[in-house]
């Protein structure tokens, strides 16, 4: 058990050494890809103001940005603040980036918390029974299924689906994670998850073929194993081979490829959330984009890089905790 | 006999998918820019024989705008994945050919390149290059040679430990000459594999990312703009610009991603066994 | 084709054949096993023998009806008299049929060997396999080790032990020595020995010919995917005079501690068998007939021949 926790640290503390160099050149290539864009972030602000802006208040506010400083005490500047927790102020909602942030994960966590989840366990329990199918009707069937929505742009099926139950048949909202016109402490949970259906709906429609295409051929690759045969000569069946042997050989795989995913997940995300006006990270990051907001912009990609690699790091102490050749080897 | 049968019908749907393909893009480019201009007489009309996708708000032909839309996005999708294609060959090469530390840099910017999602990645890149069709073309390239590199970097490792490589090292040929020799006409139908099953997925970012806005400017009629106008007639139950072009671009991808299979088939015949 | 009642199983003109796809888009077929015949008496232990390569292990999966589903396969098995459906062997393997697996990677590498041992019958035979663990020297913790944890001496012992678990009337041994040092191959096949004076019949598939020799009671040699010659293992013991077959008086020559010649050639590919004869091609006394007609199963000697000069 002491042995368990202490490699387990030792993992942490290795690929954490690798997520602070990765996050640290992400905050850097951000900053500087952010540096050479022609867009005039000062420009973008002022246009958000609304309002007639003074040379001197123009350059109050070059000055607050620090415009004028060369771009690497500018880059020191922002990089000591993120170190300080400090990731500036939005352009947009004239407000922190982190409180942004942390309002909008909460929203965007929600959302793909429920297509992960809906994704992971209707991706596996396909994927098992196209295994155990190989090449029989369901299997095919299935396939084409599975194959046929990954060819599907997440935002056009979004759209559909739209079209079909918030226009046709108005089951659900278009659009805003609560009624307009209904101030944030008065929706009820009914009334959020109302808006949440539709697009958690399909960001896991999103993700759950490649989970059941990748299961499928991990339990394919397990069945055809000689392991799979010796339980056959044994006289085990089908279903005792999936409990007996199967499940525990792909259920690691799956667990990890579930982790790793966290990158597609918030790129799906942002369609979904674009699509259906879902007010999470993913339409804050294009509106920041589009409204030339740089710290807002800066932080959420910084905040994804952190997302993904903490997915990563979940996926390899899983590994750690999970996989007795991992775990036994050192005995 | 059954056995030609077979290869004679791969050839054949392979060259039918390629022509109709082909058939698609010449049609898209070949229609004149001022064919889709608007005419507010015919503003948002459901489909019908004379507009077989129906008019936009503007009184656009949709049918019109969709296919050279997609002409456009085929042009965006082929180069971008042409240009990661090389890029992949190029440092999957150098990364397993080339000596350690390349390959540990090789790795860490692999890593670096996928710690942040595409889509983020390619709203900063398309940000930093002033938006438009060059930050998007960037971007998506940026963005897709992770794992064609992967692949090409594992195959040369393995081909590099095979015996005929180490027998031509002590022969005392050189790296280049391995490499023109013995390495090349291995990676050929991998990368053009790799390069047309890039594809589809790079026709899905450009259409994803012209949604958002971060792509080519609205007045061109890419799909993603196409749809992305749609949204504002949703909740009018003009569903129309919404379905039958995105309907389109997905039969497209479908058929280049089935052309891409084919071609597996033919090009590397043990991989796609199943 | 009547089968006899004294024996426990019978396999007459057995073939297997797969259909591959070669090249992705080419169809070939290939014949792993031709007209194979076999029998196992109760109590006897009998030794296939045969290079490796040869498709010997292929037998053990037709006999527990375990083929993979591109195998075709025809003839017939008989057990304890009875034809060997398909749903008799479903019903047999594992309770009446065991194997003994080549190697460890014939165990779930992700389930402790205990429990692995145990199988999936209910109850479970707890007690007997801590039992028969100790009985094979196998340490106590044994049962709470993965496979991969297992010493190669140690994995074989757990092997053997699954099949000596059930109540098996028949054990295939597929090639169940290689990796063991001396003592322990010799302490398993003692187990065989012993198993087999209990009444039960062990099939022994290996390579190892001397080993097949000096502990079978019957040798059956396997070439090319058929018996070319049965005969009881003593004949195999006095020499080439005794055999009947070239092939089997060329492998005797092949052995070390004889003339340590290797036999010509190399055996057919399973894509493209000669016509006649499987050995004629390599046979220094094949005849025409030899290479145009396939040559029956005799009885010479108190054995059986495949083999039309065969004395």
């Amino acid at each position: 058990m002491r042995r368990t926790l202490g490699r387990l640290v030792r993992i942490f503390l290795l690929y954490g050494i690798r997520m602070l160099t990765l996050l640290a050149a992400v905050s850097i290539l951000s900053f500087v890809l952010i540096n050479a864009s022609p867009i005039d972030p000062v420009q973008q602000y002022i246009l958000g103001l609304g309002t007639a802006v003074s040379p001197e208040q123009r350059a109050e506010i070059e000055a607050y940005w620090g415009v004028n400083e060369p771009p690497l005490e500018r880059c020191l500047g922002w990089l000591s603040g993120l170190l300080q927790g400090n990731l500036g102020e939005s352009a947009l909602f004239r407000r922190p980036v982190a409180d942004i942030i942390r309002e909008r994960f909460l929203n965007s966590l929600a959302l793909m918390l429920c297509a992960w989840l809906s994704a992971g366990i209707i991706g596996f329990v396909l994927g098992c029974v196209m295994g155990m199918n190989q090449d029989k009707w369901a299997d095919k069937l299935l396939k084409k299924v599975c194959y046929l929505l990954s060819s599907v742009p997440t935002f056009w099926l979004g759209l559909v689906l739209l079209l079909v139950f918030s226009v046709g048949l108005k089951w659900f909202p278009i659009g805003f994670s609560s009624p307009i016109g209904v101030r944030g402490q008065d929706v009820t949970l009914w009334q959020k998850l109302h808006h949440l259906i539709l697009p958690a709906f399909t960001l896991s429609l999103m993700s759950f073929a490649n989970i059941a295409l990748h299961t499928r051929q991990k339990l394919i690759d397990v069945l055809h194993s000689e392991y799979i045969l010796f339980a056959r000569a044994r006289g085990e069946r089908n279903l005792t081979i999936l409990r007996r042997h199967g499940l525990r050989n792909i259920l690691l795989p799956a667990l990890t490829l579930q982790f790793t995913s966290f990158a597609e997940l918030f790129g799906g995300s942002v369609m979904a959330e674009n699509v259906f006006s879902y007010p999470g990270l993913g339409s804050a990051v294009s509106a920041a984009g589009l409204g030339g907001d740089v710290p807002l912009l800066l932080g959420i990609t910084l905040f994804s890089a952190l997302f993904v690699c903490t997915g990563n790091m979940i996926a390899n102490l899983l590994y750690g905790i999970i996989d007795p050749r991992i775990r036994e080897a050192e005995k | 006999m059954k056995k030609t049968n077979h290869r004679t019908k791969v050839m054949i749907l392979t060259i039918l998918m390629a022509g109709i393909v082909i058939f698609f893009y010449a049609f898209g480019s070949l229609i004149p820019g001022d064919a889709a201009e608007g005419n507010f007489l015919y503003a948002g009309q459901p489909p019908s024989w004379g507009h077989p996708f129906g008019t936009d708000a503007l009184g656009r032909d949709l049918f019109i705008r969709t296919f050279k839309g997609m002409a456009i996005s085929m042009t965006v999708g082929l180069t971008a994945s042409a240009l990661s294609a090389v890029i992949a060959l190029f440092v999957g090469i150098a990364a397993a050919a080339g000596s350690k530390w390349i390959d540990a840099i090789v790795n860490w910017l692999i890593d670096l390149v996928m710690s942040i999602p595409h889509t983020v990645l390619v709203i900063l890149i398309s940000f930093a290059m002033g938006r438009g069709l060059k930050g998007l073309l960037i971007g998506i390239t940026a963005t897709h040679w992770c794992s064609l590199a992967r692949l090409i970097r594992g195959e040369v490792l393995q081909l590099r430990s095979r015996q005929y490589v180490a027998i031509s090292h002590k022969l005392g040929k050189s790296t280049g000459w391995i490499l023109m020799h013995h390495l090349l006409p291995h990676l050929v139908p991998q990368f053009l594999v790799g390069l047309i099953l890039m594809f589809p997925p790079a026709i899905l970012h450009e259409a994803s990312v012209s949604f958002l806005g971060f792509g080519l400017p609205p007045e061109q009629p890419a799909i993603g703009i196409i749809l992305s106008e749609s949204m504002r007639y949703l909740s009018a139950g003009m569903w129309w610009p919404a379905v039958l072009p995105g309907l389109v671009l997905v039969l497209l991808v479908l058929l280049i991603d089935q052309l891409g299979e084919q071609l597996k088939i033919i090009l590397d015949p043990y991989s796609a066994q199943e | 084709m009547q089968p006899h009642n004294d024996t426990l199983l019978e396999i007459h003109d057995l073939s297997v054949s797969f259909r591959m796809y070669h090249h992705g888009l080419e169809q070939t077929k290939l014949q792993v096993i031709s007209d194979l015949q076999l029998t196992v008496a109760p109590g006897e232990i009998v030794a296939v023998a045969g290079s490796s390569g040869s498709g010997k292990s292929l037998l053990a999966s037709a006999i527990l009806g375990i083929l993979p589903h591109n195998a075709a396969v025809s003839g017939h098995l008989h057990y304890k008299g009875q034809e060997l459906t398909a749903e008799r062997q479903r019903q047999l393997r594992g309770t009446e049929i065991a194997l003994v697996p080549q190697s460890v990677s014939y165990l779930d590498p992700l389930m402790k060997t205990g429990p692995q041992t145990d199988g999936h019958r209910r109850p479970k035979p707890v007690e007997k396999r801590s039992a028969l663990f100790r009985r094979l020297g196998l340490p106590e913790q044994t049962a709470k080790l993965y496979p991969f944890q297992l010493s190669g001496g140690m994995a074989r012992r757990v092997l053997v032990s699954t099949a000596l678990l059930t109540d098996a009337r028949l054990i295939i041994a597929d090639e169940p020595t290689p990796g063991m040092s001396l003592d322990q191959a010799l302490e398993a096949l003692r187990l065989f020995r012993e198993m087999a004076k209990a009444g039960k019949s062990v099939l022994l598939i290996t390579h190892d010919i001397d080993l097949a020799f000096e502990f079978a009671d019957t040798v059956a040699v396997f070439y090319a995917g058929t018996t070319v010659e049965t005969a009881p293992a003593s004949d195999f013991r006095i020499g080439p005079a005794a055999l009947r077959h070239p092939y089997s008086k060329a492998l005797w020559q092949s052995l070390p501690q004889n003339a340590f010649h290797p036999v010509e050639g190399f055996q057919p590919y399973a894509g493209d068998l000669p016509k006649g004869c499987l050995f004629a091609p390599r046979c220094p006394c094949k005849t025409t007939q030899c290479t145009t007609q396939v040559p029956p199963m005799r009885e010479v000697r108190g054995g059986k021949v495949r083999c039309y000069h065969g004395t």
